[in-house]
């Protein structure tokens, strides 16, 4: 079980669960979940609060130490949390630049930094950022380990509705330039129906819709074919308009 | 309408209009000026600071001079004074204050390190914590100052005695509080530390340390009070030299304005190494700079 854990995954794959189980002291959250996810491939995945979805995130991420089951992942992952989680004593560049070495490292930061917009605050301290901006900076730090798996839990849920619509835009053109393998868990309907190949819904901890998402681009949330679509994933998640 | 019919909770309240009249209410000034205005004399912060001592000073020396007050139970500032330059003169008063800085900077370099390392190593792992933070919970319930007798068994009355005792006293309150900041660091930051596969290395150097940074403040403060006592207690036991030893033969001679020159020069080296630990605050904390207080 432990080489398998170790073991990479298969040619076309990013993502390789098979009977994943998880227990909270008695209460199952997850149980014999199986979930693939393709190279450059963008999931979306949709749960009710309490679903399992960051759970699932946190056993791909290696945080969860207590997860059973077949969980192999690209070795070349980056998460990005729901806050940003930056050291508040390293400076923006620092952030980024966290467990890298190598001579050109400052230069990636760099590089990073402006794809998200920050070229001018390299120097910052994090105190002084909006949450916005914060966010921005935990995706560089994600983006330039150059990942091929992207691990995104509910990224934008903490943010402001006007910094939201410009963090999903910026996501997807930065998925579409780097096209690693992205997992974005979210409880955002038009947020998946934006950004993602294909969503999956989670309810009580099995995957109880999995459908691939081919919409005219660039995607309107006001198209037909989107709404049908939101209909049918908020009916899913129990929520009947 | 019919989402929420569709809504678990079922039952819909009526909503009654508020038929009551509204609540009269007149408009304030949003910046109350009334308590601003009445104290406009602004003087600078350090001159108000300075001026407390400066007003004792005076009304000590004014006891003394006016006779108010016995020249040889409290000798006024003046002969406070006239102690120190003849003592300086003399050389005395260098001499002993080097010996006794000399010991005091000895034991708080030793005890610094000990301290920090002692709280890194334990804060890094949950087993290493376990272990061993209960022996140093135990140390802790010992008053330090009783050891002194058994250094001086094992290691002579020469210095090592001295800066042991002095080691042993800065470095406890350092690794308490060092410790407890380890302890408190965000655990949302250790993950991030896992999921960017830093090594223990990088953990201690990027997380743990800026981490416990004004925790380890806290117990450097601690230490400096600390410390002036461990050596007064250490230079009370065959010290030639230091400052305790000063004071010890003055009180021999009755020469009260050598014990108070003493007792101030401690009180001088006390303020002194408070100015260092809020310089060190800046150097080590300067993210948290921006916030400049209410």
């Amino acid at each position: 079980m432990d080489t398998a854990l170790h073991h990479p995954p298969s040619s076309n794959l990013a993502v390789d669960i098979r009977g994943l189980r998880r227990a909270f002291g008695g209460r199952v959250v997850l149980d014999s979940l199986d979930l693939t996810v393709r190279r450059g491939e963008f999931v979306a995945m949709l749960g009710r609060s309490g679903s399992g979805k960051s759970t699932i995130l946190r056993a791909l991420a290696g945080l969860d130490l207590e997860a059973e089951g077949e969980t192999r992942v690209a070795e070349q992952r980056a998460v990005v949390f729901q806050s940003p989680r930056l050291f508040p004593w390293k400076r923006v560049h620092d952030n980024v630049t966290l467990g890298l070495d190598g001579d050109d490292v400052t230069a990636r930061a760099e590089s990073a930094l402006r794809e998200v917009g920050l070229a001018n605050h390299l120097r910052a301290w994090p105190g002084t950022l909006s949450g916005g901006e914060a966010q921005r900076v935990a995706l560089a730090r994600a983006l330039v380990r150059e990942p091929d798996l992207l691990l995104l839990d509910e990224p934008f849920g903490a943010l402001d509705a006007l910094t939201r619509i410009k963090m999903q835009t910026l996501l997807g053109e930065l998925c579409r330039r780097h096209q690693p393998a992205v997992l974005l868990v979210t409880h955002d309907v038009d947020e998946a129906l934006q950004l993602a190949d294909r969503i999956v819904v989670l309810t009580d901890g099995r995957i109880s819709l999995d459908i691939d998402i081919e919409l005219p681009e660039p995607r309107s949330a006001g198209s037909p074919e989107a709404g049908e679509l939101r209909r049918r994933l908020l009916s899913e998640l129990g929520v009947h308009s | 309408m019919s989402a929420i019919e569709n809504l678990s909770v079922g039952v819909a309240l009526p909503i009654r209009p508020n038929t009551a009249p509204p609540r009269p209410y007149g408009l304030v000034d949003a910046f109350d000026r009334s308590s601003a205005k009445r104290f406009r004399f602004e003087a600078p912060g350090w001159l108000l600071r300075l001026a407390g001592p400066v007003l004792l000073l005076l009304f000590w020396q004014a006891a003394v001079s006016t006779g108010g007050v016995d020249r040889d139970i409290i000798p006024g500032p003046l002969d406070v004074l006239a102690a120190a330059s003849s003592l300086i003169e003399s050389g005395e008063l260098q001499k002993n204050l080097w010996a006794s800085l000399d010991r005091v900077l000895k034991g708080l370099a030793i005890g610094l390190i000990a301290g920090t390392s002692l709280a890194v190593l334990a804060g890094l792992r949950r087993q290493s914590g376990d272990i061993l933070d209960s022996v140093m919970q135990i140390v802790k319930a010992i008053p330090v100052y009783a050891l002194l007798p058994l250094f001086i068994v094992w290691m002579g009355i020469d210095e090592m005695p001295k800066v042991t005792l002095i080691a042993v006293a800065t470095s406890l309150p350092i690794y308490i509080n060092t410790y407890g900041a380890i302890r408190n660091v965000d655990s949302d930051l250790a993950e991030v530390a896992r999921v960017l596969k830093l090594n223990p290395l990088e953990v201690v150097r990027h997380l743990l340390l800026p981490g416990s940074a004004a925790g380890f403040l806290t117990g450097l403060r601690y230490s400096l009070t600390s410390v002036w006592l461990a050596l007064i207690f250490a230079e009370t036991v065959n010290a030639m030299s230091g400052l305790g030893f000063l004071m010890h033969q003055a009180q021999m001679a009755f020469r009260m304005d050598i014990i108070v020159l003493v007792v101030s020069i401690y009180a001088l080296v006390g303020i002194g190494g408070y100015a260092i630990v809020l310089g060190l605050e800046r150097v080590l904390l300067p993210w948290r700079r921006s916030f400049k207080g209410l």
